[in-house]
């Protein structure tokens, strides 16, 4: 989104803070005076990721704190599942498990966290799949599901969306 | 009412000891245990038949068995507590068959006989003018059946689903709680009485599906098989998985789901957050019906025990003993 606000100490700040209070997360902040046009103005563009349904209170709060909002950019959904992976992991190459998945356009492996196990033992993995839209996860989770039938390792999935 | 009980185990003599202890009505005319039977039309002395039972192994007269005691008809209800075969159903189908083809209404434990032949069972009660209960079948003294048939009636129910396995619930808490290997979590349900000698039925799944097949037919009146439903036990399931799970306060158990639109009759281990009302503890059960005017409801209980599955039995007794009359 692009925002206009005074150019004074502090007023950056005043901007970052409502979003991180409503749980989002700040992936980039452009700000940049433009001397031809007012000198007292800033303004500045910030991509994050917020909670879904927080747009509208955001908004209300930039409001209530005189910030200007000049533009809201497109707004993606995001959608995050966390899957837990048991299996040999390693051994059937984790590395192609997360390529089939990066590689469908649609969806990506945000995170993974792997504890090890002893040897010969199944290793456990959490990975997160994010992408724009449920449906797009879930076509993701059906070719994670098609993998872990070919290389024979166990997915967890959650009873809800967590 | 007089009632024949097939089976003197731990629900059989929790029954037992009901009917001698509270008055509810009943006079128990005759039983039977693997070995041997007793027929006595004017009623058992409880208190000495189950004496002997401890003392000598058997409850009655060697010679004396099913057959004897379905042919007497010294009895109105029949009460088949015997052990599960889940591939036949076997010996207690055909006992449930004889006792209906003679008029005669059966409450079961046994989960075998009901959901390999729920319909053909049903058809039968309904030819000859008989009840067939079997509240005890799924989630022990839960009184699940019950609170679809009567409590929720007139409502569409959307979706079940529950823990339905006490010895997995157990398995997978133990896991959780204290970081025991899955192997280590087994030997300590055995060596506490919760899980059986042979646990495969428990750890794969294949005793929560049953639960799930005998629902999906009694209250949807689907046509379901144990090869109809989509099973992944808790065998695979590592303490790694679970720590994995409870970093962000989620945690791993084994969950029955029935989703009719989708399509959906499934026993998987699941992530699910601890604060959700299906994350019970110990060997407890617990069941989410989803309906559509009351919304969700969640029982939660004890899933076996020998008073507490007598307790379900009871009460689809009294249900019986209420509604005679009504249909005939
Ligand atoms: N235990 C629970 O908490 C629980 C919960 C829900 C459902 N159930 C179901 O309820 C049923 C009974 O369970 P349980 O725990 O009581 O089992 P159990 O302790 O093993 O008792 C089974 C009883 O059946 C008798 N029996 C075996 N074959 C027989 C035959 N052919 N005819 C007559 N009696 C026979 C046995 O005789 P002997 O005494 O001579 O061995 C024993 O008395 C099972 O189907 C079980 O799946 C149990």
């Amino acid at each position: 989104m692009k925002l206009e606000m005074k150019d004074s100490p502090g007023q950056l700040v005043s901007v970052i803070q409502p979003i991180s209070e409503i749980g989002g997360n700040i992936l980039s902040v452009i700000h940049e005076r433009d001397p031809a046009v007012r000198s007292d103005v800033l303004d500045v563009q910030i991509l994050c990721e917020i909670p879904e349904g927080s747009l509208e209170p955001l908004l209300a709060r930039f409001k209530q704190i005189g910030v200007n909002v000049l533009r809201i950019g497109e707004e993606r959904l995001l959608v995050r599942r966390s899957v837990i992976l048991i299996g040999h992991l390693i051994h059937t190459d984790i590395t192609d498990t997360i390529d089939t998945i990066d590689s469908t356009g649609f969806a990506e492996v945000h995170a993974l966290s792997m504890i090890m196990p002893a040897i010969n033992e199944p290793s456990s993995t959490k990975m997160t799949i994010k992408s724009d839209s449920l449906a797009n996860v879930n076509r993701a989770l059906d070719i994670l599901r098609d993998v872990a039938r070919q290389k024979e390792f166990l997915i967890i999935e959650p009873l809800e969306d967590v | 009412m007089r009632v024949a009980m097939l089976g003197l185990g731990s629900v059989g003599k929790g029954i037992a000891g009901a009917i001698l202890e509270r008055d509810i009505g009943f006079t128990l005319t005759a039983v039977a245990d693997s070995k041997s039977g007793r027929i006595e039309p004017s009623g058992i002395d409880i208190a000495s038949m189950l004496e002997q039972k401890e003392r000598t192994g058997m409850c009655g007269t060697p010679g004396v068995g099913a057959v004897d005691i379905l042919a007497s008809d010294a009895y109105d209800i029949l009460i088949e507590v015997s052990p599960t075969n889940a591939e036949t159903g076997e010996p207690a189908l055909s006992s449930i068959r004889e006792a209906l083809c003679r008029g005669k209404s059966v409450v079961t434990s046994n989960k075998g006989p009901v959901a390999l032949d729920f319909q053909s069972l049903h058809r039968l009660a309904e030819e000859h003018g008989a009840y067939l209960r079997y509240e005890a079948t799924v989630c022990g003294a839960i009184p699940i059946m019950h609170t679809i048939e009567s409590g929720l009636a007139g409502n569409p129910i959307t979706k079940l689903y529950g823990v339905f396995n006490g010895t997995c619930n157990y398995i997978l808490t133990r896991m959780a709680e204290e970081g025991l290997t899955y192997q280590q979590a087994l030997l300590e349900a055995r060596e506490r009485g919760y899980a059986e000698a042979d646990p495969t039925y428990d750890i794969k799944g294949i005793d929560a599906a049953i639960k799930l097949v005998i629902l999906a037919n009694a209250v949807w009146g689907m046509e379901k098989t144990l090869d109809d439903v989509e099973i992944t036990g808790i065998d695979g399931v590592t303490t790694a998985s679970i720590a994995l799970a409870e970093e962000q306060d989620l945690t791993i158990r084994l969950i029955g789901e029935i989703i009719p639109a989708e399509g959906v009759l499934r026993v998987s281990p699941r992530i699910i957050p601890k604060s959700h009302p299906l994350v019970v503890g110990e060997t407890l059960n617990a069941v989410a019906i989803d309906t559509v005017m009351a919304g969700e409801i969640t029982l939660i209980g004890k899933g076996a025990g020998s008073l507490e599955t007598a307790s379900a039995v009871i009460s689809d007794l009294l249900f019986i003993r209420d509604c005679h009359g009504r249909r005939s």
